[in-house]
């Protein structure tokens, strides 16, 4: 710690080029804070969803649609305590850009096998009374600006209605939210009557596109799943049970491998620093042969100034990834609720810090090494005769 | 060591050559020099630009190495020690002080005068105790905290003396460190050197300016590598 003055000194010796570098180490920091932050969005659904619930879709492929009928023996198998059931509607609200989910399900077994999605009482009435009635999520009325009592038309890409036309029309009854951040990730969709769904479309009736599953025993999920598979297995419409977690971590998968992304975006982003940070630390040492070479007369030793080097390479290697992962923490809670629901999530983890600091490390070794091995080797007589 | 008696020379050079290689080329610079310097001298060296007399400093002050011959200096074999060994023997014993101050310009005065206490097992307390009555010496307790770029260049090179006294070495070696300064503050500046020679240290310093030289107890002339003149002591001391 007594050396720490002579650290301090050295790394403020040029203010400008610090600061521009210390800001470089900040903004990588704080970017990475943020992808992981958000790579915690995406996954924190899967992880925290519902760990009693299964999901059972068609064997060989999520958009395989199921016979109705198999609601019924579903639930007549042992170990099951309810059972519900959703479809994709795959729908357009005005343009492409406004993606979001609209599931046509059994919205009464749907909001009970769903404890998360909060629903006021009166609007829960009101939805079950009206056939053409649809709830969503409060992320999604707040995004559109949609009230209690509007008309919202969805145009079909998959189902268009007996007619041949794409336009469907919903009454919006409900808006719902939900408990944590997670969950209103989670749930931002809209919900309406299979029943009016299956009777409107032109084509598929009788088929739904996955069922969920409350099981009785938590322990016995895998048990009940091998049963509702093994029941479906000679059919021609085999089927896959596997729980909610499983089930949202493969379909994060079809995404596209978001954290292959981000580790790629923070590679490029790190070789950038290794570069500016390893010139910064040269140049550093560079300009101060003379002033490491007193240091050498005076009787520090070789080891003792290679370790100052690399101190100093630590220092500020260290300290602007803290200040940047630091500002991602402050960041994220004041800008998530201004983003989209699938953000909602985003939370910076114990993890990240511990990750950035050894990054952070790896990268004061590597900026600090070459220019660290320089100041050991620097010969005093010459630095000396040379200034 | 301990059979050594006292008044043994603090510096005993025997036959020291030093020639560097420059690509094909030797450039031959000390030639199987021999000299002692006693205790408490005050030593100038003197000679043209180029006869070698920061190489000879060197080697006394354990920053270089002889190509041949031996080097004794406060009782050690300089020519025996590892550069981990000479370091540390550089830090127990010598002070340095050259031409330039080479102060490290983000440290306080106070911080540069501390920097050889840190290698030794002084606590903070004691290192301070230690720089402030090194920058008393040099009358400079009143600009403790002042950088080196808010001294001017006089004031520098008395804090790069408390720097080299603070450890209490036994030699001071100094190159040129009147060559930067103006006659009054060069006066001022070798009146401390003189000081420190009468408290007992022994001082190396090599000038090319006779009246610096006048300062000394010794006076030594290199030329073409070899000690050409070699006057006792000259009465000032008296
Ligand atoms: N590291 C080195 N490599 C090669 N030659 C050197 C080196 N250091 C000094 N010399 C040569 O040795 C000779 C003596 O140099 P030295 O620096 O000891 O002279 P000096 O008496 O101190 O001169 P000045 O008064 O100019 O400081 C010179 O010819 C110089 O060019
Ligand atoms: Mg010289």
């Amino acid at each position: 710690m007594k050396y720490f003055p002579l650290l301090w000194g050295a790394l403020w010796r040029r203010k400008p080029r610090t600061i521009y570098t210390g800001l470089s180490i900040v903004v990588a920091f704080l970017l990475f804070g943020l992808l992981q932050a958000f790579n915690t969005a995406i996954n924190s659904g899967s992880e925290k969803s519902g760990a009693d619930r299964l999901v059972t879709t068609g064997k060989y492929s999520l958009t395989q649609v199921l016979p109705y009928s198999y609601y019924q023996q579903i639930q007549n198998v042992e170990g099951v305590d309810r059972v519900t059931h959703a479809s994709w509607f795959g729908g357009v609200y005005q343009t492409e850009r406004n993606f979001f989910a609209q599931f046509p399900a059994d919205v009464a077994t749907y909001l009970e096998l769903y404890p998360e999605i909060l629903l006021p009482v009166d609007q829960k009435q009101a939805m079950l009374q009206t056939k053409t009635g649809a709830i969503v999520a409060k992320t999604l009325a707040d995004r559109f600006g949609w009230k209690v009592g509007d008309r919202i038309p969805i145009q079909a890409t998959i189902w268009p209605k007996a007619d041949g036309a794409n336009a469907w029309e919903f009454d919006l009854v409900g808006i719902f939210d939900a408990r944590t951040a997670a969950e209103r990730a989670q749930q931002e969709m809209m919900l309406f009557h299979h029943d009016y769904f299956d009777e409107a479309r032109k084509f598929g009736k009788g088929t739904v596109g996955w069922f969920i599953t409350l099981v009785e025993d938590p322990s016995q999920m895998n048990e009940v799943a091998a049963r509702i598979d093994a029941m479906f297995a000679n059919s021609p419409s085999p089927v896959k049970t596997q729980t909610e977690k499983a089930f949202n971590q493969a379909f994060i998968k079809q995404l596209g491998d978001i954290g292959f992304i981000i580790s790629s975006i923070m590679g490029a982003v790190l070789f950038t620093l290794l570069m500016l940070t390893g010139n910064t630390m040269m140049q550093s040492v560079r300009d101060r042969v003379p002033e490491l070479a007193v240091l050498k007369t005076i009787g520090f030793r070789d080891g003792q100034v290679l370790t100052l080097v690399l101190a100093e390479s630590a220092l500020m290697c260290l300290v602007s990834a803290a200040l940047g992962v630091g500002l991602a923490a402050i960041l994220i809670p004041v800008m998530t609720p201004h983003l989209p629901g699938g953000f909602a999530g985003m939370e910076l983890r114990p993890q990240t810090w511990l990750h950035a600091m050894a990054i952070a490390s790896l990268l004061a070794l590597l900026v600090g090494a070459l220019p660290a091995l320089r100041a050991m080797r620097l010969d005093i007589v010459n630095a000396l005769a040379a200034h | 060591m301990s059979d050594r008696p006292v008044d043994d020379p603090i510096i005993r050079l025997e036959n020291v050559s030093k020639h560097y290689v420059r690509g094909h080329q030797r450039v031959e610079v000390l030639h199987s020099l021999s000299v002692d310097v006693e205790r408490g001298d005050f030593l100038a060296l003197m000679g043209p630009s180029g006869s070698g007399k920061t190489t000879l400093l060197n080697l006394i002050g354990g920053l270089d190495r002889p190509s041949a011959g031996s080097v004794t200096v406060c009782g050690q074999r300089l020519e025996t020690l590892s550069s981990g060994g000479l370091a540390a023997w550089r830090a127990r014993h010598v002070g340095f002080i050259f031409q330039f101050y080479h102060l490290l310009p983000v440290l306080t005065a106070a911080k540069n005068v501390e920097l050889p206490l840190l290698l030794t097992r002084l606590n903070a307390a004691q290192r301070a105790r230690h720089v402030e009555a090194a920058l008393a010496i040099v009358g400079l307790s009143d600009r403790a905290r002042h950088k080196p770029g808010e001294l001017s260049g006089g004031q520098q090179q008395r804090v790069a003396i408390a720097r080299a006294l603070v450890a209490d070495p036994e030699l001071i070696v100094c190159d040129e460190p009147t060559g930067d300064l103006d006659r009054d503050t060069a006066d001022q500046v070798l009146g401390f050197l003189r000081e420190l020679a009468d408290l007992g240290k022994t001082i190396v310093m090599v000038t090319h300016d006779p009246k610096a030289a006048d300062y000394a107890t010794h006076r030594l002339h290199l030329d073409k590598g070899q000690l050409v003149e070699a006057v006792g002591r000259d009465g000032h001391r008296a």
